[in-house]
């Protein structure tokens, strides 16, 4: 591990996490989360979990987004809290 | 009561600091996970199975009965959100009885281009995945989600109902049920050979050399078979559970 690399993802997971939580716009939030999502599967990476780093890029970032973004167009637009 | 959700949130998060430092450091090789029961596995997973991946091993062979119940909730999971989503009257979207939106089709010149040449190249990667989880990284989740996932991107670009052509309602339930069953059609294979429930080992009379070498060629192939049956369970879900939730239940269009 290479500690300016991991500050930085585990910076960006924090800021991407609040954000996600945060967004008014469901879609945004959505798109947001896959970017955690992906953000993880890198740390994964850098842990030397390769086979946790693939399923959590393909289920994470892939499916589990495209799930979100799905609901998220059949439902109301914005969330109210 | 923002206020107070914040407080038990920043409290938690104290206490979880607090506690970190109590936690063995990453890779520590006398750390509890380390020091039992993983030795066992990485200095005997390739004698015992002839597998280099030792995740896979694990996964399909020693912890085989997590991953079959693993696949069990994934099914679970799709007959939830089939019972949960579907419309009775879905097929025959006149009788509708709540008003939807008017459908904007979508012009598929460029996306629907582009899919269609890269829905092949991710099937045969996800079939690669599935076949040579031994080896590398992957295995039947990751496969099978790539393959659900190439299927979803050909209901993206296009129309929900010509991907819904290509795998039907019928067919995707039925292969979700199938991964399940190949799974524990194999577990019940080894007690048809007189082994334990999911005891690969057993099934060594099928092959051929010294009853060793059989046992451990057993093993190598009946994980090859039970990765199999979770890609089949994963991509038709896959695929079941976006078409639930991109056409709200009536599987008439998608997003």
């Amino acid at each position: 591990m290479i500690w300016p690399y991991d500050f930085g993802l585990l910076l960006l997971v924090v800021i991407t996490a609040i954000l996600a939580l945060n967004l008014r716009d469901l879609m945004g939030a959505s798109v947001v989360f896959g970017t955690y999502s992906f953000l993880m599967c890198l740390l994964w990476t850098a842990m030397a979990a390769v086979d946790v780093a693939f399923t959590e890029a393909a289920v994470g970032a892939g499916v589990s987004t495209v799930f979100f973004i799905a609901t998220a167009y059949n439902i109301k637009k914005e969330a109210k809290d | 009561m923002k206020v107070l959700s914040l407080i038990i949130a920043l409290v938690m998060g104290a206490l979880l600091t607090v506690i970190l430092d109590d936690l063995p450091a990453w890779g520590d090789p006398n750390s509890p996970a380390n020091a039992h029961v993983s030795a066992y596995y990485l200095e005997n997973a390739y004698e015992q199975t002839h597998v280099p991946n030792v995740v896979t091993a694990v996964l399909a062979d020693y912890r085989g009965f997590d991953t079959m119940f693993e696949t069990g909730v994934v099914f679970v999971a799709v007959i939830g959100i089939m019972g949960i989503l579907r419309r009775e009257d879905a097929p025959n979207s006149s009788k509708k009885s709540v008003k939807r939106p008017p459908h904007q089709p979508p012009d598929p010149v460029i996306t629907g281009v582009a899919a269609r040449f890269m829905v092949p190249f991710m099937q045969i990667f996800g079939l690669y995945v599935i076949a040579h989880g031994h080896y590398s990284p992957g295995g039947g989740f990751q496969g099978g989600v790539i393959l659900g996932a190439s299927i979803i991107l050909m209901a993206m670009t296009g129309e929900l109902k010509s991907a819904l052509e290509r795998m039907t309602e019928d067919w995707f339930i039925i292969m979700t049920g199938l991964g399940f069953l190949i799974f524990a059609g194999v577990g019940l294979a080894c007690m048809f050979y007189g082994g334990n429930f999911l005891d690969y080992s057993a099934l060594a009379p099928l092959f051929g050399g010294t009853p060793q070498e059989a046992a451990i060629t057993a093993r190598y192939h009946a994980m090859l078979w039970v990765e199999i049956g979770v890609g089949f369970t994963v991509m038709s879900s896959m695929f079941a559970i976006y078409s639930y939730l991109a056409s709200d239940g009536w599987m008439d269009r998608g997003l």
